[in-house]
């Protein structure tokens, strides 16, 4: 039995590198909803609701559309680095980025709305800027429900199909990451690969699920 | 030096009524304690100052500095205001130890210096032995001392301090006064204490700001206060007061006397200022002022005893009509049996009957 070890590893470097972007830029997201008024914040809100809701191929074309070949980003992007911006791992990333994203910043915005008021005009009575503030104080106290959130945000990022199937493609040993392996396995008959797959997968998943739930729990004793 | 023209409204909502701020007050160094009922304004005015609420309109000053000013647009961030604010709820980081708390606060101090104040404050408070505790190994006591010693890491240029005793104890609220005391002495800063209690308003005030539904009624020293309340307002918020409403049956402005007719009987009066024969005036008095008999004699009136109530500094009687009289605890037994034998008369001394004013808004502003 021949089993392609690949795609397994290219979902996890996937995975990894949209966790990390998911984190920065929901976390900053997140804070922004959570402490701040400005015109189009509901908006903000919806359209980083609206990945969890879409089905994940209406994702993938909506990507093509704003950063394909032709579209300005992707030229520009092209012209800088001298290659496409879809069809490659990196697509895979952005892909995956935005599958994964609204969870956290969910999570995190009302982790964050959760922080004792108090302690926040503490902190800034006691002569804190709003940086100082995030992180020795918010941050600190929402670290729980945000860490289980990247936990699962991780899960999430390595289980996208559709949309990393429409702008990354299924190219073996370039962009196939383990979930797009598993179905073409099933497609040409190769039962053992996808079984060996699936096995993995699963396995990671309920692990990584394990350990958000133990997050979320131990928050309540503190 | 504070001086304060604050101006707030919050219009009504569908679940909400509408409720306006609308103050203007100074404060000194010393203790000026915000009295009221809650919702009158009293922690609103302390967020204004702590800029944690922006005012709609008006000023705060304090010392040569400018907080607030709706004129000239200027709203100081709180980060930048020098206020020391210690929460109702102590708001101490919970997950930092004590001295890490004090340590937060100490950022803004020379580093040099900050080590010594932060073992300064610890050693003053008398938690130096539980700088390594977590606010959650503390007890109320203990997390209020250490919120307060926070509060003042900064040299604060005022203090803010939001029903401190709220949470605590007879005996740990009297440690908190005299250690509140000893803040005014050794700080000359002004200290803004938000209280509904008029024990604690009394004990530690040296001014008195009344609020009620968004506005200062009165504004006086404590004494003076419970001398003069000013308004039948003012002694219906700070309580124990006596207030009857009177008619002028008679006024000798030579002798600086009147007659009055109070609940059906004709008494002696205190010299009643801008009235004439027939006005209704309002007349309080002190239950502690007022005297039980046996007998009917000068300035008495006949009473029906209706209860007594046991209270830490004597027994209070109550004769119905708002005719209240505190007797000291060692002559209750022959008052009560005197007054079940012969009947029960009421000595109101004209001299502790005092006018007041009905209308709440004519006194300050």
């Amino acid at each position: 039995m021949h089993v392609d070890w690949f795609p397994l590893w290219l979902s996890l470097e996937v995975a990894t590198a949209a966790t990390l972007i998911s984190v920065a830029l929901g976390l900053w997201l997140a804070w922004l909803l959570a402490n701040r008024d400005f015109p189009g914040k509901d908006l903000v809100d919806a359209i980083a609701t609206l990945p969890l809701a879409l089905p994940p191929t209406v994702l993938g074309y909506y990507l093509l559309v704003v950063i394909g070949r032709s579209t300005w980003i992707g030229r520009a992007w092209e012209a800088v680095t001298g290659s496409p911006l879809v069809f490659t791992w990196r697509a895979a990333v952005i892909a995956s980025t935005l599958h994964a994203i609204p969870l956290l910043i969910k999570s995190s915005r009302a982790a964050l709305e959760s922080v004792d008021l108090a302690c926040e005009r503490a902190a800034r009575s006691l002569g804190a800027s709003e940086w100082r503030l995030f992180w020795r104080v918010s941050l600190q106290l929402a670290r729980r429900p945000i860490a289980a959130a990247t936990v699962l945000a991780f899960a999430r990022s390595l289980g996208d199909f559709g949309a990393t199937l429409m702008i990354a493609g299924d190219i073996p040993g370039r962009t196939q990451t383990a979930a797009i392996a598993i179905f073409d396995d099933v497609e040409s008959g190769n039962t053992l690969a996808a079984r060996v797959l699936v096995i993995v997968i699963s396995i990671l998943t309920a692990a990584v699920v394990l350990l958000a739930n133990r997050m979320e729990r131990k928050r309540v004793t503190h | 030096m504070l001086r304060a023209t604050i101006m707030k409204r919050f219009p009504a909502g569908p679940e909400s009524a509408g409720f306006a701020l609308n103050i203007e007050f100074e404060a000194g160094p010393g203790v000026t304690v915000l009295y009221g009922p809650s919702g009158s304004g009293k922690t609103l005015t302390l967020d204004t100052i702590a800029g944690f609420v922006a005012a709609d309109s008006g000023r705060i000053l304090l010392d040569d500095r400018i907080l607030f000013d709706s004129g000239a647009r200027v709203h100081l961030p709180p980060r930048d205001r020098q206020c020391g604010y210690v929460f109702q709820t102590y708001a101490l980081f919970p997950h930092m130890t004590v001295r890490a708390n004090l340590a937060f606060a100490a950022n803004r101090l020379p580093r040099l210096e900050r080590h010594r104040r932060i073992a300064e404050l610890l050693d003053r408070f008398r938690i130096a032995d539980l700088a390594g505790r977590f606010p959650h190994e503390l007890s109320g006591g203990q997390k209020q001392r250490a919120s307060i010693a926070r509060s003042l890491i900064a040299n604060p240029a005022v203090l803010l301090l939001d029903e401190p005793a709220s949470g605590l104890d007879a005996t740990l609220r009297a440690d908190l006064h005299s250690l509140i005391l000893e803040i005014r002495q050794s700080l000359a800063v002004p200290i803004l204490l938000v209280t509904h209690n008029p024990e604690e308003c009394f004990a530690l005030a040296d001014q008195v700001l009344v609020y009620d539904n968004g506005a200062i009624l009165h504004r006086a020293p404590p004494l003076e206060l419970l001398r003069n309340p000013g308004t039948a307002d003012v002694a219906r918020l700070l309580g124990g007061f006596n207030v009857y409403e009177a008619e002028v049956v008679a006024l000798d402005p030579g002798r600086q006397t009147s007659r009055v007719r109070l609940l059906d009987n004709e008494i002696d009066g205190p010299h009643l200022r801008g009235c004439f024969r027939g006005d209704r005036v309002a007349l309080c008095a002190r239950p502690e002022e007022l005297r039980i008999a046996a007998r009917p004699g000068a300035n008495r009136i006949r009473a029906d005893f209706v209860r007594a109530a046991e209270r830490t500094q004597g027994v209070r009687v109550d004769f119905g009509n708002e005719l209240l009289v505190d007797v000291p605890r060692a002559d209750w037994p022959a008052l009560k049996e005197a007054g079940e034998r012969d009947g029960w008369w009421i000595e109101l001394p004209a001299i502790s009957l005092r006018q007041i004013t009905r209308a709440a808004n004519t006194l300050v502003r």
